[in-house]
């Protein structure tokens, strides 16, 4: 079974938050929502766990009891200790009292939880909350699970960790769809959705998101067009469009690069 | 730094209603309605030369009934059920005044007016004999504890859940809305009749405040009367983004309910005007309930207003203050859309 979104536009009062995207998650496949911010990646993930209604388009999502969901927020009852805050979400997803208190010692075990069991959710750093709020996600073995940028504000360690809780996960047969506004966790996906102010720029996996620059990148200390142009290091990298002569080193474009290329072109009314 | 101030204050609303509201309020409140001074008195005279004494009475006595063939029993009737505030038992000399005591400032007017009237009258003040302020005060109190849980703690309990974000959480969990509602809100209606139960057991043990009336109809009214200001404790949840706005919001609703529930200044002194605004306020009849029960033990028959006007607003506020804070949850289900191995779909 599939899931995702067909041709689905979402709008705020006159904002379009989200315009006919078209996502599909398999089992076990993990998708990773780029962009920047209010680009649409949680309306995205909020219209497919049923808290938005989009305006038009369909959604195919599991029932309730089969969606994990990790909000932008801590997602956790900051006045339950850890354990209280798994027992209670397990319980609400239909576990057993045995089959939660099971599934929260191989949770909390795989997330280094384990000694933090009764602490509660407010005194856990921000690393380990977060990994608190995954493991509620995951409790109930969801068939889809949907996390809102899960490792935003979270130490490095942590977020090797959290991945590889996110990998367990899929590899278990989870359908998998993340925001993330870091790019090297992005080309870790199997596939890559690149949004931009509601608007798919790229739907990929990503080594095909990588060849699917359209334009030159080029490599120059002096941009020629400042507003093509954004800071790598201590050089710039800038964007000439098709039909442009570049003037710079021309290079091998990394995500980044096609991310930003991407939604120079989209704003140039270049297509992709 | 001034200019940044303005700008901030312009754009929220509610500090901006509070500064515009609160001082017109307070201006209203104490213009109109701070008033101990009770200027007549709702008044029967019974008994066989009933005529003759209501034509010989001051003015103070506002005589809406005369009648020849009543008793004494009707008359203690009469005042138990708050018809009216003073019966004269038009019986022989002295005539016998019997007094609602329940009514604290009324009863004081009209003890001072009779003792000016020499041996022709003796006063018989009924429910409340010394004329006790706490008799009267601490019925009233119980409302008050009961709308700040039912309106302050409620609403920031409900608020935390959006502040934190776990809402979002309570909305995608397969949790029905309904259920979500109730088991936010039953335990603060578990906690408002627990303070209730204490402080009226304490009230009663410590001041010697009487229970003479039906527990369950002092118990019904508090219930419906919780229902009243949980509904507002949801709604106030629901136009709040954090703990400082319900609090502000919460406090504009509730002062008006301290000052013009009869509590602390008598209705009847009160401009009808302002008096108006009070029949408006769930406080008001909650007090008419508490203490027409626990001091006059009134049946429940005689509280059909107060215990009706409660019933339409608990059904209102609280059916109004649970649809909207319905709408904060799953909205997919509430438009109908079916969210499992499913489809839920819009069309152009």
């Amino acid at each position: 079974m599939t899931w995702g979104l067909t041709d689905v536009t979402v709008r705020f009062g006159v904002t379009n938050a989200l315009v006919d995207t078209t996502l599909t998650v398999e089992p076990g496949q993990v998708i990773g929502i780029v962009g920047g911010d209010g680009a649409g990646k949680t309306t995205l993930l909020r219209a497919l766990v049923g808290e938005v209604v989009p305006r038009s388009g369909s959604v195919h999502a599991p029932a309730p009891h089969r969606i994990g969901y990790l909000p932008a927020s801590s997602g956790s009852w900051a006045e339950l200790s850890v354990r209280e805050n798994l027992e209670f979400v397990g319980r609400s997803f239909g576990l057993s009292t045995s089959q939660v208190a099971a599934r929260a010692d191989e949770l909390l075990a795989r997330a280094g939880l384990d000694s933090a069991r009764d602490r509660l959710a407010r005194q856990l750093s921000g690393g380990m909350r977060r990994k608190l709020g995954f493991c509620m996600a995951t409790v109930a073995e969801p068939d889809l699970l949907v996390l809102d940028e899960p490792s935003t504000g979270v130490d490095p360690v942590s977020r090797v960790e959290l991945w590889r809780l996110v990998s367990l996960a899929a590899a278990g047969g989870a359908g998998v769809v993340m925001s993330t506004t870091y790019l090297d966790e992005a080309e870790r996906c199997g596939h890559l959705m690149v949004l931009d102010e509601g608007h798919v720029l790229l739907s990929a996996p990503p080594e095909e998101a990588l060849a699917s620059l359209v334009g030159t990148v080029v490599t120059t200390t002096d941009p020629v067009h400042p507003e093509r142009a954004w800071r790598r290091g201590r050089t710039h990298h800038e964007w000439w469009p098709p039909g442009e002569r570049p003037v710079g080193s021309t290079i091998t474009p990394d995500l980044e690069d096609v991310v930003i290329a991407a939604s120079l072109a989209r704003r140039a009314g270049v297509a992709a | 730094m001034v200019v940044k101030e303005f700008r901030e204050l312009r754009r929220d609303r509610r500090t901006v209603a509070m500064i515009v509201f609160m001082p017109l309020l307070l201006l209203v409140i104490f213009g109109y309605a701070a008033n101990f001074s009770v200027d007549s008195v709702t008044t029967a005279v019974v008994g066989p030369q009933a005529d003759q004494v209501a034509g010989m009475l001051p003015d103070f006595f506002d005589v809406t009934t005369t009648d020849t063939a009543l008793t004494e029993a009707d008359a203690h009737d009469m005042v138990q059920r708050r018809d009216v505030d003073v019966a004269f038992l038009a019986d022989g000399t002295p005539v016998t005044v019997l007094v609602d005591g329940s009514n604290l400032f009324a009863a004081q007017a009209t003890v001072s007016v009779l003792n000016k009237m020499g041996d022709q009258v003796t006063a018989d003040v009924l429910f409340n004999p010394d004329l006790e302020t706490s008799w009267v005060m601490i019925p009233a109190i119980i409302g008050l504890i009961l709308t700040f849980i039912g309106t302050i703690v409620t609403s920031i309990g409900l608020v935390r859940e959006r502040t934190a974000g776990t809402l979002e959480q309570l909305a995608v969990m397969p949790i029905r809305a309904s259920t979500v509602i109730l088991g936010k809100i039953a335990p603060y209606f578990l906690l408002a009749a627990f303070d209730m139960t204490l402080v009226t057991v304490l009230g009663v043990w410590l001041f010697g405040v009487p229970f003479n009336g039906n527990v369950a109809v002092f118990a019904l009214g508090a219930a419906i009367f919780l229902f009243v200001v949980l509904g507002l404790g949801v709604f106030i949840s629901t136009i709040s983004q954090n703990a400082g706005q319900a609090i502000q919001v919460a406090f504009m609703l509730m002062l008006p309910q301290i000052l013009l529930s009869g509590m602390i200044f008598p209705l009847d002194a009160m401009a009808a005007g302002v008096r108006w605004i009070a029949y408006g306020l769930p406080l008001t009849y909650f007090t008419m309930i508490s203490q027409g029960v626990m001091l006059r033990g009134a049946p429940i028959d005689s509280l059909w207003l107060p215990l009706g006007a409660l019933t339409v607003m608990a059904l209102l506020i609280f059916t109004g203050a649970v649809l909207r804070f319905r709408r904060d949850l799953a909205p997919s289900r509430r438009r109908g859309h079916a969210h499992g191995e499913h489809v839920e779909a819009a069309t152009r």
